[in-house]
């Protein structure tokens, strides 16, 4: 598979957040605002491309020639906190509002699952050192695109007429449903 | 005394699930540690030092008659540009301080946001009056109000820091503001009521 071929994979037809329905809690958790909603998928992104590289790296050199491909979810999990950390560090000194606008949800990228869920994902299939990094920008391009999207629909769902019963929370969960039924249509695309 | 080659040792390693898994594991965690003390040390944020020098300067009454929860949220607007004069437990000697410190203008105390009083006070309650409400609790900010539901309560004096704050609440009024007598331990002669100590004073 080239290049492009993966990425527009990762972005539409595989997407984390609506068609594999992983990192749901950022999803909903970061999205009241389009600025803090870039800044979350940026750092997710960075995020994913950074641990998909080292997990492929621990993977390859030290898990399968040990022969201890179980230990994979453990060794993953510590590569990931200390990419997240590294991450929180670099953005705490180098953009201290948008660590502000983050909050909790930056150390929270530790547990979200469509980091630890891509690393698993990608050492199931053979692909090279180039590849995996491209799957990592991909999952996180569309983590981006989505959330996004989702929160410039959730700034003008505030002024929205509904009725009580559907205001804020409900409202985000039937248009996020909504907008998995149309990822849902990139089926088959790649 | 046998010594293990290389290649042994990687056999040993290699045929061992336990072995392999704890150094597997263990390096991970150490390298990742190690990574995470660079960064550390790389990208270290200093905290603003002029926010902790203004909130050296406050009295730490924390009683919020500034309009801000306490003094350090006060002294992080003093650093981006609010008014100095705002701090009435402070006083005149708070607002100098402040204004010799920022480089500004010494101002008078806004009296907006109370007034401050030469001498210091505690707050006392009339015991016999005392309802056991728990109000003047709540809204003491350092707690130095002791007592419970439908109990006297008392003030200890020692942490009081004359802030007013439970005056307000109390429903009964039993609340009064009393003056602060030294102990003998500290006590020293009260200062000359008149300011012209020597002659050039009075040139001022």
């Amino acid at each position: 598979m080239d290049f492009f071929a993966i990425l527009l994979g990762m972005v539409l037809v595989n997407n984390f957040v609506l068609v594999q329905f992983l990192g749901l809690c950022p999803f909903m958790g970061v999205s009241n605002q389009t600025s803090s909603a870039l800044g979350m998928g940026a750092a997710t992104t960075f995020v994913l491309t950074l641990a998909s590289l080292c997990c492929y790296l621990v993977d390859h050199w030290v898990l399968v020639p040990l022969h201890i491909p179980f230990l994979r979810t453990i060794c993953f999990i510590v590569v990931i906190a200390a990419v997240v950390q590294f991450a929180k560090l670099f953005i705490e000194k180098f953009s201290p509002l948008l660590y502000r606008v983050l909050g909790v949800y930056l150390p929270l990228i530790t547990t979200n699952c469509a980091v630890l869920g891509l690393c698993l994902q990608n050492a199931n299939k053979t692909m090279s050192f180039f590849q995996a990094g491209v799957y990592g920008l991909g999952a996180g391009l569309g983590f981006s695109l989505v959330l996004v999207c989702f929160s410039a629909m959730r700034e003008r769902l505030i002024h929205a007429d509904a009725p009580r019963a559907f205001k804020g929370p409900a409202l985000a969960m039937v248009t996020a449903g909504l907008m998995s039924l149309a990822f849902m249509g990139f089926a088959g695309l790649v | 005394m046998q010594f293990l080659d290389d290649v042994s040792m990687w056999q040993l390693i290699h045929n061992s699930p336990w072995l392999s898994s704890l150094i597997a594991l263990g390096g991970l965690c150490f390298v990742s540690g190690l990574l995470l003390g660079f960064a550390a040390l790389r990208f270290r944020v200093e905290g603003s030092p002029l926010v902790a020098q203004i909130d050296a300067i406050l009295p730490q009454t924390q009683c919020g008659q500034c309009g801000h929860p306490g003094c350090r949220p006060y002294a992080e607007a003093i650093a981006t540009g609010e008014a100095i004069n705002r701090c009435p437990p402070g006083g005149q000697a708070t607002i100098d301080a402040l204004a010799h410190l920022l480089g500004l203008e010494p101002l008078p105390l806004d009296a907006e946001h109370g007034v401050a009083s030469a001498i210091k006070t505690v707050a006392y309650i009339r015991e016999s009056e005392c309802i056991g409400c728990t109000k003047c609790i709540q809204a003491c900010p350092v707690d130095a109000i002791l007592g419970a539901a439908k109990l006297m309560h008392t003030v200890i004096a020692s942490e009081c820091t004359g802030c007013d704050l439970c005056v307000e609440p109390c429903p009964v009024d039993c609340i009064e503001m009393r003056p602060l007598t030294p102990p003998v331990q500290v006590w020293s002669w009260p200062a000359p009521s008149h300011t012209h100590l020597i002659a050039s004073d009075r040139a001022l």
